[in-house]
C-alpha cells in the first residue's frame, strides 16, 4: 500500500516538473534550451496555395488567427518571419484565393493575422498555417478550434534551419 | 396487427430517420457551403438513416411486409446504400480533393475518417458478395458468416463516424438516430441467434441442448 502512494506521489512529482518545464518553456522562450523543433501536421498542407500575399486582414476579419515563430534548439523568437494562413470561413472555401493570406512576425516572433471567421469543414472547426521561405524547414500546421463558436485560434512554430 | 400500431411503427421510422435529416438541412453550417458540398453531406445522413433500416427489415420487424418481401427490399436498400456512400465519397472529393485522398489513405488528421472508409469498404464488400453469391454458390450459413461480422464493422464504423464528425447533423437528432441503429442491430443479431451454430431462423426454439 505504501509502496503505491509512493508510486503515485511520484508520478504526480514528476508530472509536476515535466507540466512546470512545459508551461515554463513556453513562457520563456529564451531560456528553453534543446527545445525541439516543430513536425508538420497530418493534413497541413492541404488546399495550400503558394505565394499568398502579405495583407492586414484576410477578407472583412473579425477573427484572429495569432502566434510565434522560434527557432529550435535555443527557443529564440524570429522576426520578419512570413507566416501563411488559410481555412474555411464564412467568406470563402479553403482553396479560395481570398480565403489566403499572410502576415510578419514582429520582433518577438509574434504574429496575429485578422480573418473571417472559421466555420467547421470536413468535420473540424481548423485553421491552416504554413512556413515556407527557404531560410528554415518547411512547416505546415493544422490546428484545430476547441469550439467552433471561438473567434481565435493560435499556432506556434519551432523551426530547424533548412 | 392492428392498425394503428402498424401506422405507429412505421410513423416512428420515418421520424426516426426524417428528423435528424429536418433537422440538418436547418443547420447554419449550409450558408458557407456549396451545393455540392451540401449533397454528399446529406448523402452520408441519408446513408446513415439507411442503416437503421437494413436490421428492420431483415428482422422482420416492419409490420406489412413479408419476409420475402423484407429480405427484398433489404437488397434494394443495400444498393440504395451503396450510391448513397459513393455520393458522400464523390462529393467530398470534389469538394476538397486532399482532405478526400488523405481520408482514404488512413492519413487523415480527423479522428472520425478511418470509421467511415472501413465502413464503406464493408458496404462494398457485402454488395459485390451479395452480388455474386449465387455465382459464388454460397450457402445460405456461409453468406451469413461473411455477411455478419461485415455489418457489425458496417454499424459501428458508421455510428463512430457519424459522432464524431462536427457537421450540419445537430446533437440530439444524430445521437438518437445512431442508438437506434445500434439497438435494432444488437436485436436482430439477438433473434436471428446468427452466432449459433445450429440456430434456426426467428421463432425457434430457444432451448438450449
Amino acid at each position: 500500500m505504501n509502496t503505491f502512494v509512493l508510486n503515485r506521489r511520484n508520478l504526480l512529482v514528476a508530472g509536476g516538473s515535466v507540466l512546470a518545464t512545459g508551461v515554463s518553456g513556453l513562457l520563456v522562450p529564451a531560456r528553453a534550451e534543446g527545445l525541439a523543433p516543430t513536425p508538420s501536421m497530418p493534413g497541413g498542407a492541404n488546399n495550400y496555395l503558394k505565394g499568398a500575399p502579405t495583407v492586414n486582414r484576410i477578407g472583412k476579419g473579425g477573427f484572429w488567427m495569432t502566434g510565434t515563430v522560434r527557432r529550435a534548439g535555443d527557443g529564440a523568437p524570429l522576426a520578419g518571419q512570413r507566416i501563411q494562413i488559410w481555412a474555411h470561413t464564412t467568406e470563402g472555401r479553403e482553396g479560395d484565393e481570398r480565403s489566403h493570406g499572410a502576415t510578419l512576425t514582429d520582433k518577438n516572433g509574434a504574429f496575429r493575422l485578422e480573418m473571417p471567421q472559421i466555420i467547421p469543414i470536413f468535420g473540424q472547426p481548423h485553421g491552416h498555417l504554413a512556413y515556407d521561405s527557404g531560410e528554415f524547414k518547411t512547416v505546415f500546421l493544422r490546428p484545430v478550434m476547441r469550439s467552433a463558436k471561438d473567434t481565435s485560434l493560435e499556432a506556434h512554430f519551432v523551426l530547424q534551419p533548412a | 396487427m392492428r392498425l394503428a400500431k402498424v401506422t405507429l411503427i412505421w410513423a416512428a421510422l420515418a421520424a426516426a430517420i426524417c428528423v435528424p435529416i429536418a433537422a440538418a438541412a436547418a443547420s447554419p453550417l449550409l450558408a458557407w457551403r456549396d451545393p455540392l458540398y451540401i449533397l454528399a453531406g446529406f448523402a452520408g445522413i441519408i446513408a446513415l438513416g439507411l442503416v437503421l433500416v437494413q436490421p428492420l427489415l431483415i428482422g422482420g420487424y416492419l409490420p406489412g411486409l413479408s419476409a420475402y418481401r423484407g429480405r427484398r427490399a433489404h437488397h434494394w436498400i443495400g444498393g440504395a446504400l451503396v450510391v448513397a456512400v459513393v455520393v458522400h465519397v464523390a462529393g467530398l472529393w470534389i469538394t476538397s480533393p486532399p482532405d478526400m485522398i488523405d481520408a482514404l489513405l488512413f492519413s487523415s488528421p480527423t479522428p472520425f475518417s478511418p470509421w467511415g472508409v472501413v465502413a464503406m469498404w464493408a458496404i462494398f464488400a457485402v454488395a459485390i458478395i451479395a452480388a455474386l453469391r449465387r455465382r459464388l454458390g454460397l450457402r445460405a450459413r456461409t453468406w451469413r458468416v461473411v455477411h455478419m461480422p461485415l455489418a457489425i464493422v458496417i454499424v459501428v464504423g458508421s455510428v463512430v463516424h457519424g459522432i464524431l464528425i462536427e457537421g450540419t447533423m445537430e446533437t440530439m437528432t444524430k445521437a438518437a438516430l445512431c442508438a437506434l441503429v445500434l439497438a435494432a442491430t444488437i436485436k436482430v443479431m439477438a433473434d436471428l441467434r446468427v452466432w449459433r451454430k445450429r440456430g434456426t431462423l426467428r421463432g425457434g426454439s430457444v432451448m438450449r441442448q
